[in-house]
């Protein structure tokens, strides 16, 4: 194969998402060169779809505190999640808020001209008490309105983008250092070497594993796969988060600000059934509690309609008022696909997959760090992670709604930032490893074979339905050992997979097989650390094991491909300035 | 159900054609992109974008029956047989559905979209009543899907001087916030006959836009402030 094209850039992101970009926007300001790499145009990347808000305790509308909101991500991550991470993402979180304002955000306003902040499950004031205002909302299109702005900003600042480009590969050299990647130009089939010396991974999450779910097409987690690859384990991969509210059997994303604004849910009989599950909390208890209420409130016969396969989210008790002005994308989407009038009739809703917890394991600095050398917090040089592909952790095994937006920002400044003091103290790239090139232009080789074989879109089909039949809302170890298995089946024939589309010019079917190999190894993390949790906690739901378990596994999770080997490392339960919550029985 | 798609690929066809496809398993409530998906797994090398699959995304514009459309909202129940699909028009083709975005990008480049402040960055936010933030909407909801800018005759036949609907959407989102303080400059980058003038108010954008803006009346209010501007 003929040597690709080179190009040098100080820093390499892939993901043009809210990470990718919140970070590309610190490094030009700071006069780094900057790539960022991008197989969708940015403005495509799927945080243009979150809706409800990112939380900060502004206190516009209730009086807040960054400790309670750090308090109400502990528990609503039921313990699993890292302390000191959570506390500098919440005291980060106002002036992050106040800075996508200054770049150009268009959010909803209050009366005195202040940011609107909306309620959202699981944020109380007080530590625990009355349900806070936290969100700061741009109506339910917060997510189009951060990203079209980072978008905005980072055109001015002249961030150079390589729009519809795929990464192939991470290059690492012997020592473990990271030196770029192997990308390949989507239009013209070239593969492109781009040499880096700190590469940022921001590529989003993995909904594609699952049939019905809220994530795009493009969710495939090919930055955590590439990871994988590299020899490098992902973190936490068995907590997947289901959303309560994705319109049932078509998956669309109904925002938890539905429910922030007024909004309920009702079972076949009418009832009310949250009260049952969360008394005080009710419809917004966090988003584990309120999947598993709807998923129980199903399997108990009470679901709603012919097949009793989903409940009813009432917002027909708001007026029409509401619904324009908060939830207007929310009711565009029910008029566009299901011919309703959300104002007037309720929605159908159930629990659909939607948010990876779990991801490549990082610091508080956007570093990745593996146990490579002498411990599980050893930074790999060279390589940095932000957004849901990453697992710093802040959201533990159960993310709260409104901190995803948060996440990505917060931690994508922060890698920035850790980015801009590497590179002041390493002037120069180190030598390319032509041995990782090799490796990477084989990965792209592979799918020119050609003759008979099974197609890309059976395969995939049989993951997602395979995966939503073996790693949903409710687990046990019969149903996922033979998940496994099925699995280890099915990555065994992707050897066997051909391509017909041969042409070189915007060949999608080579990148979608490119995407499966990737969402094939990222299930296998998921269902090898989903196996071996013998507890429940957070998104994580075992029938054969229901109770939390702190004293067995109050630990994160590390998945190596290689023989798809497990390790644990410890919970960082000590918080930077202030006293650690110690884990308590978890009641909404 | 029966489908025209247009394709060319430049590595293999001399000429674009168009081929027709058949789909049997049409379900209630099908997308036309959920048709689409279900093609390419009948015959892989047909090639579109596609992703969020709700209408955010913007990565599906097509030509629709001969409407600009984003395929994941349109709906297949009421579309006339055969369904016939073809990318934008008056945009280069790369391959199949797929045409090059890079002239309609660069108009929206060209507008300095992004917010301009000269004073001191304040500690908390820029206040903002709701009424003025209220000028907002039915702008900044643009998705840069492109239905519109490539439904327009003034921007097929000027693509390099006329700025095209949605980036003058996006001039007039950036006029009309209260906290920005370029007004001056914004202004003064639209004149001349053509970027904004060669606007005819053939309304064809309004027509197509799948998220219901109104770019025509957005640049009828750029014309309105240029006028109070120059008096």
């Amino acid at each position: 194969m003929k040597t690709p094209a080179r190009r040098r850039f100080d820093t390499l992101i892939l993901g043009a998402g809210g990470a990718g970009l919140r970070a590309a926007l610190q490094l030009a300001r700071a006069e780094a060169r900057v790539a960022v790499v991008s197989k969708v145009f940015p403005t495509r990347s799927h945080t243009v779809a979150a809706q409800g808000g990112v939380n900060a305790a502004l206190g516009n509308v209730s009086p807040d505190n960054w400790h309670w909101h750090m308090y109400d991500t502990v528990k609503g991550g039921d313990y699993l999640g890292d302390q000191d991470a959570i506390e500098y993402m919440c005291r980060a979180a106002p002036k992050i808020v106040y800075e996508l304002e200054h770049f150009g955000v268009p959010f909803s306003r209050l009366d005195n001209g202040r940011i609107y902040q909306r309620p959202f499950g699981g944020m109380t004031r007080d530590f625990g008490g009355e349900q806070a205002a936290r969100t700061c909302a741009a109506a339910d299109r917060t997510g189009h309105a951060i990203l079209h702005t980072l978008f905005q900003q980072n055109i001015r600042a002249r961030t150079h983008f390589f729009d519809e480009y795929f990464a192939i590969d991470l290059l690492r050299d012997d020592e473990g250092a990271v030196l770029g990647a192997l990308v390949l130009e989507i239009e013209s089939g070239e593969p492109l070497l781009i040499e880096a010396k700190t590469t940022l991974i921001a590529s989003g999450g993995c909904g594609q594993l699952f049939r019905t779910t809220t994530n795009a097409h493009i969710n495939t987690g090919d930055g955590m796969a590439m990871v994988l690859r590299a020899g490098l384990p992902l973190q936490d991969m068995e907590f997947f988060q289901f959303h309560p509210t994705g319109i049932a059997g078509k998956g669309m994303l109904i925002t938890e600000g539905a429910r922030g604004e007024g909004g309920y849910l009702v079972n076949r009989e009418g009832e009310r059934f949250m009260e049952r599950y969360a008394p005080h909390a009710r419809d917004l208890a966090s988003r584990d509690v309120v999947s598993r209420a709807i998923a129980t409130e199903i399997r108990e016969g009470r679901g709603c309609g012919p097949q009793k396969d989903h409940v009813l989210l009432k917002l027909d008790h708001l007026g029409s008022g509401v619904v324009a002005q908060r939830l207007p994308g929310i009711r565009d989407m029910c008029r566009t696909f299901l011919h309703i009038d959300p104002a007037e009739t309720p929605i159908p809703v159930a629990p659909t997959a939607h948010y990876v917890m779990g991801g490549i394991p990082t610091n508080r600095f956007g570093e990745v760090v593996a146990p490579e050398k002498t411990g599980a917090e050893d930074p790999v040089p060279g390589l940095y992670a932000a957004g849901e592909c990453a697992c710093v952790s802040v959201h533990g095994a159960n993310r709260l709604g409104g901190n995803s937006l948060l996440d990505i920002l917060v931690f994508g400044r922060a890698a920035g930032k850790r980015i801009i003091e590497f590179l002041s103290e390493h002037r120069n790239h180190r030598p390319l490893d032509e041995a990782a090139v090799e490796r990477a232009l084989q990965r792209l080789a592979r799918w020119d074979r050609r003759g008979d074989g099974e197609s890309v879109a059976t395969l995939r089909d049989e993951l997602t339905r395979l995966m939503e039949e073996h790693a949903s809302v409710f687990r046990t170890e019969a149903v996922m050992r033979d998940g496994v298995d099925k699995l280890r089946a099915l990555r065994a024939r992707i050897a066997d997979v051909r391509l017909r589309d041969t042409s070189r010019v915007f060949n999608t079917a080579r990148i979608e097989a490119l995407e499966l190999e990737n969402l094939v190894d990222i299930s296998m993390a998921t269902l090898a650390g989903a196996l071996a949790r013998e507890e429940s906690r957070g998104a994580h739901s075992r029938i054969d094991f229901p109770q939390r378990d702190d004293a067995r596994w109050m630990k994160h999770s590390l998945y190596w491909r290689k023989d798809d080997r497990l390790e644990w490392k410890p919970v960082r339960t000590k918080p930077l300035s202030v006293d650690s919550f110690p884990p308590k029985e978890r009641v909404y | 159900m029966r489908f025209r798609i247009y394709r060319y690929d430049p590595d293999r066809d001399s000429a674009p054609r168009m081929q027709d496809y058949q789909l049997d398993d049409i379900r209630p409530g099908m997308m036309l992109r959920d048709a689409l998906i279900a093609l390419k797994a009948q015959d892989e090398s047909l090639a579109f974008r596609h992703s969020c699959g709700e209408g955010v995304c913007g990565s599906d514009g097509m030509n629709i029956n001969g409407r600009n459309g984003l395929a994941c909202i349109t709906p297949l129940a009421g579309l006339k047989e055969p369904v016939e699909i073809r990318p934008f028009p008056g945009m280069p083709v790369i391959r199949d559905l797929i045409v090059d975005m890079s002239p309609f990008y660069r108009q929206y480049r060209a507008v300095k979209p992004w917010l301009v402040r000269e004073d001191p960055e304040p500690e908390v936010e820029v206040l903002q009543t709701p009424a003025q933030r209220a000028r907002l909407d039915g702008l900044y909801e643009c998705i840069l899907c492109g239905c519109c800018s490539t439904a327009c005759p003034s921007f097929w036949w000027n693509p390099e001087r006329f700025l095209g609907p949605a980036a003058l959407l996006q001039a007039w989102r950036f006029l009309a916030d209260s906290r920005d303080q370029h007004s001056e400059q914004r202004l003064d980058q639209l004149e001349g006959p053509y970027r904004l003038f060669r606007c005819h108010t053939i309304m064809n954008c309004v027509e197509v836009c799948p998220k219901g803006l109104h770019p025509t009346r957005a640049i009828g209010q750029i014309k309105a402030t240029m006028l109070k501007h120059a008096i």
